[in-house]
């Protein structure tokens, strides 16, 4: 019987190293799947929007979970960054239903975008976060997620093989350059974390 | 409530309750209650026909954070309680959830005859390879190098394989999916609940606060280079040379599900007075 | 049925005019949140009060989250060494007020109380200022900026060293000891901790200790998990199996490179099942074992407890009690496992219980439980609990013991040696695997003197009375309980109680009401003679326990034959029992006596 390969196993650290955030997410996102399928964009302006709506929504549940773990946390200023994002991205979401004239929600496919990554390019990963992060980590990771939907929706202009989608597709790349540039104003505001930021000199808890 | 009113159509948010999950922000737990609560969209079924049964540890408290009955038990016996609910209430969906720690560690017994005996549930383990919540213990599937308080050095124990253990004790459906992924968990989950017997899913979710390196499972995890098998000499080849970052359903079985006869229809109590009659 | 004294809740007795004990002492809650470093600061103000000669107690509380949720520090310092907090708190300082308010039942405070609190973190909670307290503003965060690389938490200390009396020196002496990061850090934080010590000028009605010229006996900072672990190690223990649960994963994470160092072996086990079996077995084999649980573990080594009493297999098993029944309230202290520890065995199985008084008291009591084992051949149940086993206390050195017995073992070929032979004490040689000639098999079936397996009435009898008898007859000593005063009345407790009993007793007698106290060490078997001459003369007795079913209570009228009504004053846990609760207790227990007698 041959023994099972063990995983690659990394020298364990002792305590949490300081997180790189956005820097290393958008390094990554590049490089990060050799084997990504291509994104192949969608037959009707329909499908296309639907999947453009479904993006909004996710990305609003997704900011929204992350203010409820950061209020859990003891982490108030950044909860209500989360908030603040997952309402503009809630509100985005409901433009492209009245855009589209719909009274009710499509129903939604999750996949259905064949995204580059694992999740939807508006939806910040569930690892990104970190009970000590600072507002600026907050509108790096918003920061990354607007880059990663304007380089999405250009790349379906650019596969798309019905008029009607490669213009949505273009214009919403152009909303989402605006949204990038407005998160790098907002961002210009709040400070910069300094170098200790994720520190917490007290141990874990027990809790069970 | 109006019965003429067609059911509201059941989305994610239908499962999700309102209470708000302890985990560490970053913990990997988070995409699979997602992941969990698209699935049980998908299969449609409603949230009151389906039972959630977990043990101790932090996976242990998804029930909580879901709209279906739940039932937090005691250490480790999570798959006792679960087959119990579902032989005497085989209409309900039986959903059972915990850690490595809960489930391989003081649930391994019960892990292995719940494979055996096939009840139709789905048992979904949320991988860390480490004891969350006592501070960071080693668990069955933590390396045996792993230095720790209470195994300085590592405990020098070859680590559990799920995977083998599973399939080799006859569960009927045999999958890994990935935290980073819940979409892709999500699809699995789906499956594995759709399809009979004994369903289990070990979920690679990493653990933010005491193994904080996992977070380089990203780069490992990969899709499984071929589909699921409903051959189990074929599923046992495979899994010996698995990496433990494939990713997909390996074993999709025929095996028939352990079989309920509570609330079948039979013969009067009173019949069975009269091999006592003279 | 037994009269119940009325339960009071710790506020009502921190609002009653309490006499304060001879010994003064001074309690600070240092509280915040989401890494803003409180229980660190917490452990160093107790550090820094050791190096000034003090004496302290301090007791962790946070909210569910693992990291980042709302946290306390909860220090006692004073001249004398404590075990228990006090009714209320001195000062309370909170780097922030995230949550907070859900600390407010644990962190009682009245009228003299003085809040300190950040502005810029908003107001204190409703509920800490109802009770009055007077609140004074201090911008910790502010500072903390103003010196590159320091910490709020830096800050904080040194304002709350500075207001209970701590020498700056003695500040500085703790944080240099703990430093584990760069020179440069600590330099700024030692600036940090600085200017919060000058920011306590004009914070008026905190009265600081006066402190003492430090350095005469030799004192230890110790937690009551450690101090249990190093006191199995005294006793001989050289193998631990552990699985770990809250709250005692700490003693056997302790253990682990402990045992290692001295020739020993800690073995994670799979589960509760496990360890208790692998610490019968490797007892069996000779070598002092024991492990450490608490409640639903404790619950599921029931058997091989039961298993370790009829082989005749010494091992110990520490409960760190904590909230029950079942999962309970894991992280919070309770005294509710006493009931299943003296009585939750199948069959007749005795076996010894005994609980430690104190924080300091975990070393020797652990030591002495794990002597008793070997002496008699019985598994040992020892009663520590959450509250000690989770709280660091500055102790004096504690003495070096050693406590008379050992394990009688038989010699190789001891012609017609039979494992379980009926002896006047009750105790037979036990042969170690080795030894040649004396070969046995134990057994948990029921057996011959040999060991042979044997379902008839006579050796049945026999091997019960034996079992039976070799505890009781053992001579335990002075050990079995601290007894303390005189009078018709007595006050009898377990565990970590005894200190605010303790303390409620030297109230009661400022208050005219003299009682004796009895904090018992052994609690199974029943000493029925100790306690009839601990109990000459009394008329009555209080009995003082933190649970809901007065479990001691019930215990002690099952086996002693206890004089008049004995009455009872518990309450369960999460929250401590305080010494101003007990100590209206115990005066309106003894009043109502006194009434009860003179309308006779």
């Amino acid at each position: 019987m041959s023994p099972v390969a063990t995983p690659a196993r990394k020298p364990a650290a002792k305590r949490p190293a300081a997180k790189k955030k956005a820097a290393r997410t958008a390094a990554r996102t590049a490089a990060e799947k050799p084997e990504a399928p291509a994104v192949v964009a969608p037959r009707t302006l329909t499908e296309f929007m639907a999947q453009a709506w479904e993006m909004e929504v996710e990305a609003a549940q997704r900011y929204s979970d992350f203010a409820d773990a950061m209020e859990t946390h003891n982490n108030p200023g950044v909860a209500s960054m989360f908030r603040t994002m997952a309402n503009y991205e809630s509100k985005h979401a409901d433009e492209i239903m009245a855009t589209m004239g719909w009274s009710e929600s499509p129903p939604l496919t999750p996949r259905s975008g064949n995204w580059p990554d694992y999740e939807a390019p508006e939806t910040t990963p569930d690892d990104e976060v970190h009970y000590l992060m600072q507002p600026w980590h907050a509108l790096q990771l918003a920061l990354a997620a607007e880059e990663r939907a304007e380089r999405f929706f250009a790349e379906l202009a650019r596969v798309a093989t019905v008029a009607a989608v490669r213009a949505a597709a273009l214009e919403l790349q152009a909303e989402e350059k605006a949204h990038v540039a407005l998160v790098r104003a907002w961002m210009k505001k709040v400070p910069k974390p300094d170098r200790d930021w994720a520190v917490d000199p007290d141990p874990p808890s027990y809790t069970d | 409530m109006n019965d003429l009113a067609p059911p509201a159509a059941l989305t994610p948010a239908s499962f999700k309750s309102a209470y708000k999950p302890i985990w560490c922000p970053g913990c990997g737990d988070f995409s699979v209650l997602s992941a969990l609560t698209k699935a049980l969209a998908k299969i449609a079924v409603p949230p009151e026909q389906i039972a959630v049964v977990s043990g101790i540890g932090c996976s242990s408290r998804i029930p909580a954070y879901t709209t279906c009955y739940g039932f937090h038990g005691v250490h480790g016996r999570a798959l006792a309680a679960a087959t119990g609910l579902k032989v005497a209430r085989p209409d309900l969906t039986v959903i059972v959830t915990g850690g490595d720690g809960d489930g391989y560690s003081i649930g391994g017994n019960h892990f292995l005859h719940a494979c055996r005996r096939n009840v139709d549930m789905t048992y979904i383990v949320m991988d860390n390879h480490v004891y969350g919540m006592t501070k960071g213990q080693p668990s069955p599937t933590t390396e045996p190098d792993w230095d720790s308080k209470l195994s300085p050095g590592g405990t020098g124990v070859r680590s559990f394989h799920p995977l083998v253990i599973a399939l080799a004790s006859g569960a009927n459906f045999v999958a890994r999916a990935f935290a980073g992924d819940p979409n892709g968990a999500a699809d699995i989950i789906a499956q594995a609940i759709r399809h009979p017997g004994f369903a289990f899913i070990e979920v690679l979710s990493p653990c933010i606060t005491f193994r904080p390196e996992q977070r380089e499972w990203k780069q490992h995890a990969h899709p499984a280079p071929v589909g699921a098998t409903d051959d189990p000499a074929r599923a046992a080849r495979r899994i010996m040379t698995d990496d433990g970052f494939n990713i997909g359903v390996l074993y999709a079985g025929s095996r028939r599900p352990y079989p309920a006869h509570v609330g079948k229809p039979g013969e009067s109590p009173a019949n069975l007075e009269a091999e006592f009659e003279l | 049925m037994q009269a119940t004294a009325t339960t009071t809740t710790p506020r009502d007795a921190a609002a009653a005019p309490s006499a304060r004990s001879a010994s003064a002492s001074l309690s600070i809650a240092l509280a915040g949140s989401g890494g803003s470093g409180v229980m660190t600061a917490g452990t160093l103000l107790l550090h820094a009060a050791a190096r000034a000669g003090l004496y302290g107690l301090m007791v962790r509380t946070s909210g569910p989250q693992i990291r980042g949720g709302e946290a306390a520090a909860l220090v006692r310092i004073g001249h004398a060494p404590t075990s228990t907090l006090d009714d209320t708190f001195d000062l309370l300082l909170a780097i922030d007020w995230q949550n907070v308010h859900r600390f407010a039942d644990e962190i009682p405070l009245r009228a003299t109380s003085v809040m300190i609190g950040d502005p810029d973190e908003g107001e204190p909670p409703d509920a800490f200022r109802a009770t009055g307290a007077r609140y004074v503003p201090r911008p910790l965060k502010k500072t903390a900026k103003a010196i590159a690389g320091s910490w709020t938490n830096m800050v904080a200390l040194g304002l709350a060293g500075a207001l209970a009396g701590i020498p700056a020196a003695a500040l500085e002496a703790a944080v240099r000891e703990s430093w584990k990061r760069t020179a440069e850090s600590l330099k700024a934080n030692l600036t940090a901790l600085q200017a919060g010590f000058d920011a306590a000028a004009g914070i008026e009605g905190v009265a600081g200790l006066r402190v003492a010229n430090p350095g005469t006996s030799p004192r230890w900072l110790i937690s009551g998990n450690e101090a249990a672990g190093l006191g199995a190690i005294r006793g001989g223990v050289r193998f631990v199996a552990a699985y770990p649960i809250t709250p005692a994963t700490e003693l056997l994470e302790w253990m682990a490179p402990a045992l290692a160092r001295i020739g020993g072996t800690l073995l994670q086990a799979e589960d509760e099942l496990a360890s208790v079996n692998m610490i019968i077995g490797a007892s069996y084999g000779g070598v002092p074992s024991l492990t450490a649980t608490a409640g639903p573990g404790l619950a599921l080594m029931t058997e091989g407890i039961g298993l370790a009493v009829a082989a005749e297999v010494p091992i110990v098993v520490v409960d760190v009690m904590r909230g029950g029944p079942s999962t309970g309230i894991p992280a919070k202290s309770e005294q509710s496992d006493l009931s299943f520890a003296v009585s939750g065995l199948t069959g007749d199985a005795p076996r010894l219980v005994l609980a430690p008084t104190s924080i300091a008291d975990c070393l020797a009591t652990t030591q002495w439980a794990v002597t008793l084992a070997e002496t008699l051949q019985a598994p040992a149940i020892v009663l520590s609990d959450q509250f000690m086993g989770q709280s660091r206390a500055i102790i004096d050195r504690p003495a070096d013991i050693a406590f008379a017995g050992r394990r009688l073992t038989t010699d190789a070929n001891t012609p017609d040696y039979k494992r379980y032979r009926n002896t006047a004490s009750g105790i037979s040689p036990m042969a170690i695997p080795g030894t040649p000639g004396v070969v046995y098999t134990a057994d948990g079936l029921e057996h011959t003197e040999a060991g042979i397996p044997n379902s008839g009435a006579r050796d049945h009898e026999l091997q019960l009375d034996k079992r039976e008898r070799k505890l009781r007859q053992h001579d335990y000593g002075a050990c079995w309980a601290d007894i303390e005063g005189d009078g018709d009345l007595a006050v009898v407790t377990f565990g970590s109680v005894t200190a605010a009993v303790r303390e409620a007793v030297a109230r009661a007698a400022l208050e005219g009401i003299a009682a004796r106290l009895i904090a018992l060490r052994l609690i199974a078997p029943a000493r029925p003679e100790q306690m009839d001459a601990a109990l000459a003369g009394v008329s009555r007795i209080l009995v003082v326990e933190q649970n809901h079913g007065g479990q001691l209570l019930r215990y002690l009228r099952s086996v002693y034959d206890l004089p008049g009504k004995p009455a009872g004053y518990h309450r369960p846990g999460p929250l401590p029992l305080r010494p101003g609760e007990v100590t209206k207790a115990i005066v309106d227990w003894a009043r109502a006596g006194q009434r009860a007698k003179e309308a006779a």
